[in-house]
């Protein structure tokens, strides 16, 4: 998308924003007997084997990589629930169905390193690719909304990767529409005699009203 | 309606006594990396952080020493590097937008007190070096009421060449709790409602006090 190589606007790259998603919390099947991890970011076990524990994803992974565990495929990436939400998707295109903040990041994660404790890998991974981009759709069609005055977006339910890759172009958009719209960018309009509109026909009131359309068409 | 209160105080407390100092300095790091202008640096904070680091350091000495099983040493390095970064990346950003804004922060008592005893040094030493390589190689040259590090010339009425942080640009941020009726610009026209964890692409100026007050997450 324009705008995403603006090093100013882009502030998390993406590893940094896996980074971040490597501390979700999954369930982990270990397959060894390790004694309790009493580290910085929490205290995690005491493992033992066939016996479910819960763990972050990093730690997850790294157990994973050397054969010590199996990782638990969550919930919300079952094959039925997966349609539930295509399906929800695809039905409303105001809205953004609730999944986990960080779900790109953790699915790409377990089907990287995990992908055999994925029953109908294949399925799911589709399943979530499809849902990315109809929501991602849904992002593009709503950034044409935007208009002068808007002064606040609401994006319910939008992912920590989607805000990322939206980011420099919606920031760089509502500048732009704010900048042209601020009173004193149309004072010097009116000066000029470009504009005939006279400033008090802006009447604050409708530019509310204008700004609250917008909050509710990303909800 | 006092013991929803109740609840609601008590969960919070619970939930504040369960996050960890990674954790919050995660979010620190976050909204660092989000926010235009620098906020303010927790001592506290960064120094419990530090100790941690240091007990885990000569905890994966021992370890060494008294061999412990090497998949647990390396999970704990793991650890420990997750941390290292997170606190690095976290100093780093701020020296960045220091040396940035160096000359608009040294300007101002709020902003200087927003910054660690190190990075006021550091800021401090930077202006000067600064301001003496200008006038060494540029502004001596100059003729007179044109030799101003901080103004384009005599006629300037402000400091109009500090680089500094533009408040009006439009962050995304998260709530944390129901905020209420929130309004966003200084006559009231405009009004959102913030409510718990939902996700808002608002104008940084008018939610800075938020931030401060730690009840908006920038993501």
């Amino acid at each position: 998308m324009a705008g995403q190589s603006d090093p100013h606007l882009s502030i998390f790259s993406p590893s940094e924003v896996e980074f971040v998603a490597e501390d979700e919390i999954v369930e982990i099947v270990p397959n060894i007997r390790m004694e309790a991890l009493n580290m910085i970011c929490g205290d995690f076990g005491p493992f033992f084997p066939q016996i479910p524990s819960k763990v972050p994803l990093w730690l997850a992974v790294a157990l994973k990589k050397r054969g010590k565990c199996t990782i638990r495929t969550p919930d919300w990436m079952a094959v039925d629930r997966l349609t539930q939400v295509l399906d929800a998707e695809r039905e409303s295109p105001k809205e953004f169905q609730p999944l986990p903040f960080h779900y790109i990041e953790i699915s790409k994660l377990l089907f990287d390193h995990a992908r055999d404790d994925i029953s109908d890998a294949y399925l799911v991974r589709s399943l979530i690719e499809d849902i990315r981009d109809v929501r991602f759709h849904k992002v593009e069609t709503g950034l044409e909304t935007i208009s002068g005055r808007t002064h606040a977006v609401k994006l319910k339910n939008l992912s920590a990767m989607e805000v990322n890759i939206v980011r420099p172009f919606m920031v760089r958009t509502l500048q732009a529409f704010y900048k042209h719209d601020s009173p004193q960018m149309i004072q010097q309009a009116d000066n000029t005699g470009s504009r005939t509109t006279p400033v008090t026909d802006r009447g604050p009131r409708r530019d509310l009203r204008r700004s609250l359309n917008l909050l509710t068409v990303f909800e | 309606m006092s013991s929803w209160e109740d609840d609601d105080s008590a969960a919070a407390a619970a939930a504040a006594a369960a996050t960890t100092d990674v954790e919050l300095l995660k979010r620190a790091w976050r909204n660092e990396k989000a926010s235009p202008e620098i906020l303010r640096f927790d001592s506290a904070l960064v120094s419990r952080v530090r100790e941690q680091i240091q007990l885990l350091e000569e905890t994966l000495d021992d370890f060494g020493e008294s061999g412990v099983d090497d998949l647990v040493v390396s999970l704990y390095q793991m650890d420990l590097d997750r941390t290292l970064f997170l606190l690095r990346s976290y100093l780093r950003l701020r020296l960045q937008k220091i040396e940035k804004y160096m000359m608009h922060i040294s300007k101002s008592e709020d902003l200087l007190s927003r910054l660690s005893q190190q990075e006021q040094r550091f800021a401090k030493s930077c202006t000067e070096m600064m301001e003496k390589h200008l006038e060494q190689s540029v502004l001596s040259k100059l003729p007179y009421g044109y030799d101003s590090v901080t103004r384009q010339s005599l006629s300037s009425t402000e400091d109009d060449m500090v680089p500094e942080p533009q408040l009006d640009t439009f962050v995304f941020c998260k709530t944390k709790s129901d905020v209420g009726a929130f309004q966003l610009d200084d006559i009231g026209e405009e009004v959102v409602d913030l409510v718990a964890d939902d996700l808002y692409v608002l104008r940084y100026k008018s939610i800075k006090g938020l931030v401060e007050s730690g009840q908006i997450d920038l993501i």
